[in-house]
């Protein structure tokens, strides 16, 4: 039977062939407009002119592996330098024989870290424990040892990416327990708390972390009295946990004041105490709202950890920096920053990627 | 229950007002307890150890050299001078700094939500390596490995002769200043601030008449222009320029802009402007999509509808993440210290206490400077958005 | 609620247990004996004065100074920490109590004397700050630098004396001043500046450093005195001495013509200064708080004056340097240690 109307739809027409596919993608992302079309080729001629040579300098001409600079390509790249130091790159001048140790405390955070962040892994709550409380005391004990016939290893030893890791571990999970102390005492009601909260804070984040560190590491000892020794690690520590907690606050802060009232009176009706409906209500929201935040900070610190070197601690930077001054090696100064700048890089990118991942969830 | 039977202590323990006031005389307590025993414990080291105290040190002769300048010192001057040049010069770089670095960083945002592809990876690709990478380590990479492999000063790279690139800086012309050029610059002041006034006045005229004072933008030039030229001709200013040249082991004359600096201007600009960069990103994205829109319905163009509608409108987001930002820079400017470029922490916390031996004084005077200026930023800050808050109403 | 709280509290409390560690003796040595090792602060790394190799192990003379003082003290030279500190540290990190003693090319001079309240406890070290410039400048003399760029390390008495310097002779000069001995170089050899100026002793150090270390000459001025010794708190009378004798003990030993490989036979030796020097009859040790043999100890397992500078700066050394002020004073030089009696 025939109809005046088509029984069928007509199905859509194809768009035209310069709007499709790849020609159709390039047209509207790359060459929309001609001023469009310059930047596009500019910038691709700019890639054009670095990229090649640096892959030439980088993997092609490179040398991988050799005794002294003079072993290595004058073209390319001497990543010799990098191989030939990797060890006191990773566990300083830790002893050879306890290494497996420095390599223990990596397993265990790689361990703690994984179950946290895949999410497929059940039992947060348990790693979050573990992670917490667990990890620090262990890994300070297999680190330094003198229990169960490990020898003492003193923290002078210590050095390279493991005393980077040791410094950021520690000031994370310090700085995070204080922070949020600080910023529940900022919002406070009792005036002396709020004030003294505000003061610290206010004081931490108004002075360079240098001078923090500078003042840890010249003065700390001239605060307490001559029978207080702290280890130099330690008094670094402390110094970047009190500059760090300080900006943590300020980040809990801006969880907490997104939290309704209500939450906080819900919890007084059914007769919580302040603490109660701080931990188990009002935190928990406040600290999931700003889990991005924390991650920056903790990103934060983790670069900041570099900073140590002016207070003559060797982390990773300050063992690289000191490599560069073997006679040996004179001339692997960009060789040696790109190695150094590619592990930090790779640390502070995947927890920002990991951050952006909780912040879509 | 009956409160009164319960013995007097438990009572105001229950009391939500007594137990506040207990916690707070118990915290001041505790407070005046610890910052007593740090003092007292400073102090007795301090006279055990027959280390000097006082800020006596301020005024003997400091008797070391200091590189790079921008007040009047030598030798013969004072610890106290040293605290001065090392403050302006960590207010010379944080300046230029800020400066460079909001001009990247706009440009940075804007690209990365460009709708060009290229530029927008370009723009996020950057964003990702520079922020992630410690700044120490960025300015190492500066100052060692890129400035640091440049030519000695007898085999210069220059341009035109006038402008010389080497392993000790960059050497670059510098006017000389005759009376009339002090003239014409003082002309040229007071012009700028007469067409401050115009453009208020054309201003206050639009809002009246809804249209511009004709010519105004002919006009502005014109004063701006031919008014300090007058004066110039008048005054018969002659401008000279000292061209730097190799006189024994350096260039001399001219400006040099010492490669320290350099690398530290470099880095925290490159650094603080991938920061910058996002925070122009998320205030742009903040602006209502409807805004754009409607503006672009208008028939506004798109950069017009970007400079006119978006920006003023993200401004109010971007406003205090971006002062935070510039307090970031003037604190990490203090990382001068570790490739020798003569700021305050670098001359003043290091040099002059090492040569005092005086920690205490110097680095509270430190930190109290820096503390100084954040607080200070912080409160232009504040005041800037009640202002712009305002204006939204 | 409070266990709660514990929670969060206890890994900050436990990382500050960890660290801190009480002790209630009073007195230096007290202290050194008790926690069985010496603390002491050396260069973070100057070839010849104090360097650590791949593994981390000390040496230069001014650690043989700190393993001296250990083997006194403790009779084993090898219970040193050694800590690192920049020539900005340092003097805070003796005044602290961090360090028992600071070993670290440092001079002695009125104002740190005076008025930092550190005592030095003798000099092993008789240096004079110098110039090190490249060949192909054609610089012969100090006197020829009007205008130049200095590379110096910040925070030292060279920084003091080459403004001095400059400013009598009337001539003009940059300061490019660097954290560490180590910069220095490294601006030097990068061309940042023209000269290269330090401890004389260190110049030839760091001239090792360089990628081309012939093509650098020492000028011959030499425009400071500068004695460097190893420094303690004042206020420690006992721990002072025994600083002060450990070194003499070393420089003594040398005079006598002890050594450690013939310490041990010398023992059954008629000579009295070397039976009073081996603890056998005289002072011995107890006016120190020592045991009677520690002078013994620290020739032998440390060496005399002359052996010390032999292997870390001497001719079997890369540094090559010659003796000169530094030899005895029977034998041209001004090293003069007071008798063991």
């Amino acid at each position: 039977m025939k109809s005046a109307m088509e029984q069928k739809m007509i199905p859509a027409r194809e768009p035209p062939v310069n709007s499709r596919g790849v020609l159709g993608w390039m047209r509207e992302h790359l060459f929309a407009t001609p001023f469009q079309s310059l930047i596009t080729l500019t910038i691709a001629y700019g890639l054009y002119l670095i990229l090649p040579p640096f892959w030439q300098w980088a993997v092609m001409d490179a040398t991988w592996t050799g005794e002294n600079r003079s072993a290595c390509n004058v073209e390319g790249a001497c990543w010799a330098f990098v191989t030939a130091r990797l060890d006191q790159f990773i566990y300083g001048f830790y002893p050879e024989s306890e290494t497996w140790r420095v390599n223990l405390f990596f397993a265990q955070l790689a361990l703690v870290l994984g179950w946290l962040m895949i999410p497929a892994i059940p039992g947060k709550k348990l790693a979050l424990g573990l992670g917490l409380l667990v990890l620090p005391v262990t890994s300070w004990l297999v680190l330094s040892g003198g229990f169960f016939g490990l020898p003492v290893v003193e923290t002078h030893q210590w050095g390279g990416l493991m005393v980077t890791l040791v410094l950021a571990l520690y000031g994370m999970l310090a700085s995070l327990p204080i922070g949020v102390l600080l910023a529940l005492g900022r919002r406070s009601s009792m005036p002396v708390i709020r004030t003294f909260c505000t003061a610290y804070i206010e004081l931490w984040r108004g002075v360079p972390l240098i001078t923090v560190l500078f003042m840890a590491s010249v003065m700390l000892p001239l605060f307490v009295p001559e029978e207080i020794v702290f280890d130099k690690l330690v008094r670094a520590m402390i110094g970047i946990v009190m500059f760090q907690s300080a900006y943590m606050a300020e980040v809990v802060r801006g969880g907490l004041q997104a939290i309704p009232r209500g939450q906080a009176e819900a919890c007084q009706s059914l007769g919580m105490g302040y603490w109660q409906s701080m931990l188990l209500v009002v935190l928990p929201q406040a600290v999931r709202l700003v889990i991005p935040g924390i991650v920056n900070t903790f990103i934060a610190l983790f670069k900041d950890t570099s900073l140590v070197l002016v207070i003559g601690l060797f982390d990773l930077l300050s063992i690289v920096q000191a490599g560069l001054n073997d006679p040996e090696w004179l001339g692997s100064a960009v060789e040696g920053y790109l190695f150094a700048g590619f592990v930090f890089w790779l640390f502070c990118f995947g927890m920002s990627k990991y951050s952006q991942r909780l912040e879509k969830n | 229950m009956d409160n009164k039977r319960q013995p007097m202590l438990v009572r105001l323990w229950r009391d939500p007002v007594w137990r506040a006031i207990f916690f707070q005389v118990l915290l001041i307590l505790a407070v005046v307890a610890m910052v007593g025993w740090v003092v007292n414990n400073t102090l007795s080291n301090l006279e055990q150890r027959g280390i000097s105290t006082g800020f006596d040190f301020l005024s003997q002769s400091a008797g070391f050299g200091i590189i790079q300048t921008l007040v009047e010192y030598d030798e013969s001057h004072s610890f106290g001078r040293t605290f001065l040049v090392g403050l302006l010069n960590t207010l010379l770089v944080s300046f230029l700094g800020v400066i460079f670095a909001t001009v990247l960083g706009f440009l940075m945002g804007v690209a990365r939500l460009s709708s060009n592809w290229m530029l927008s990876k370009l723009a996020s690709v950057y964003i990702e390596i520079f922020r992630n990478i410690p700044l120490l380590l960025q300015i190492f990479f500066w100052y060692f490995a890129v400035l640091g492999i440049l030519p000695s000063p007898r085999q210069s790279f220059s341009l035109f002769d006038a402008i010389f690139l080497n392993v000790r800086g960059i050497s670059l012309p510098w006017p000389i200043l005759d009376s009339g050029m002090v003239m014409v610059a003082w002309t040229l002041l007071a012009c700028c601030v007469a067409v401050l006034v115009l453009i208020f006045f054309n201003k206050q005229h639009r809002k009246n008449t809804g249209r511009p004072v004709p010519y105004i933008k002919a006009i502005m030039v014109s004063i701006v222009v031919l008014i300090p030229m007058m004066t110039g001709f008048l005054a018969d200013a002659r401008l000279q320029w000292e061209i730097p040249a190799l006189r024994g082991f350096n260039f001399s004359g001219g400006l040099v802009v010492l490669p320290e600096l350099a690398a530290l201007w470099f880095a925290l600009t490159i650094y603080t402007a991938a920061f910058i960069a996002e925070v122009v990103r998320s205030g742009i994205e903040s602006v209502n999509k409807g805004q754009k829109e409607a503006a672009a319905a208008l028939g506004l163009k798109p950069r017009r509808v970007l400079s006119l509608v978006v920006i003023p409108q993200a401004m109010r987001v971007i406003i205090p993440p971006l002062t935070n930002q510039y307090l970031n820079l003037i604190k990490n400017s203090s990382l001068a210290t570790a490739i020798g470029y003569p700021d305050l922490v670098s001359v003043f916390a290091g040099t002059t206490l090492n040569q005092t031996g005086q920690a205490v004084e110097v680095i509270a005077m430190t930190m109290a400077v820096y503390l100084t200026i954040s607080l200070t930023v912080s409160v232009l800050m504040n005041l800037y958005n009640r202002w712009v808050s305002l204006v939204e109403r | 609620m409070i266990r709660r709280l514990k929670k969060w509290v206890a890994p900050a409390l436990m990382l500050a247990a960890a660290g801190a560690q009480a002790e209630t003796s009073s007195t230096t040595l007290e202290t050194v004996l008790s926690k069985g090792y010496l603390s002491c602060g050396v260069n973070t790394g100057l070839p010849g004065f104090a360097t650590p190799d791949e593994k981390g192990q000390w040496s230069g003379m001014d650690v043989d100074v700190c393993r001296g003082v250990a083997a006194a003290v403790l009779g084993d030279a090898s219970k040193v920490k050694y800590i690192p500190l920049t020539a900005k540290e340092r003097f805070t990190a003796l005044q602290s109590g961090e360090i028992d003693m600071l070993s670290r090319n440092t001079t002695w001079t009125l104002t740190r004397d005076a008025s930092l309240g550190l005592n030095f406890a003798g000099v092993s070290y008789y240096d004079g700050q110098g110039f090190l410039v490249k060949k192909e400048l054609g610089v012969t003399s100090a006197k020829q630098l009007d205008g130049a760029a200095v590379c110096i390390q910040s925070g030292t008495t060279t920084e003091l004396n080459l403004a001095d310097y400059f400013r009598t002779n009337g001539m003009k000069y940059q300061p490019v001043v660097f954290d560490t001995s180590d910069g220095t170089a490294k601006g030097f050899d990068s061309g940042r500046c023209d000269v290269l100026t330090s401890d004389q002793s260190q110049l030839y150090a760091l001239r090792l450093r360089l990628s081309k270390p012939d093509q650098a000459v020492v000028l011959p001025e030499v425009i400071s005195k500068e004695p460097l010794g190893p420094l303690v708190r004042q206020g420690d009378d006992q721990w002072f001495n025994i600083v002060k004798w450990s070194l003499f003990a070393m420089i003594n030993a040398e005079e006598l013509g002890l050594t450690s490989a013939n310490i041990d036979k010398s023992k059954s030796s008629a000579d009295p200064s070397v039976r009073r020097f081996l603890g056998i009859e005289g002072p011995k040790g107890k006016g120190m708080g020592l045991k009677d043999n520690w002078a013994y100890q620290v020739v032998k397992q440390v060496g005399n004056y002359g052996e010390i500078f032999e292997r870390n700066i001497g001719e079997s050394s890369p540094l090559k340097i010659e003796r000169g002020l530094n030899a005895q004073w029977s034998q041209g030089g001004i090293l003069y240690a007071p008798p063991f009696r």
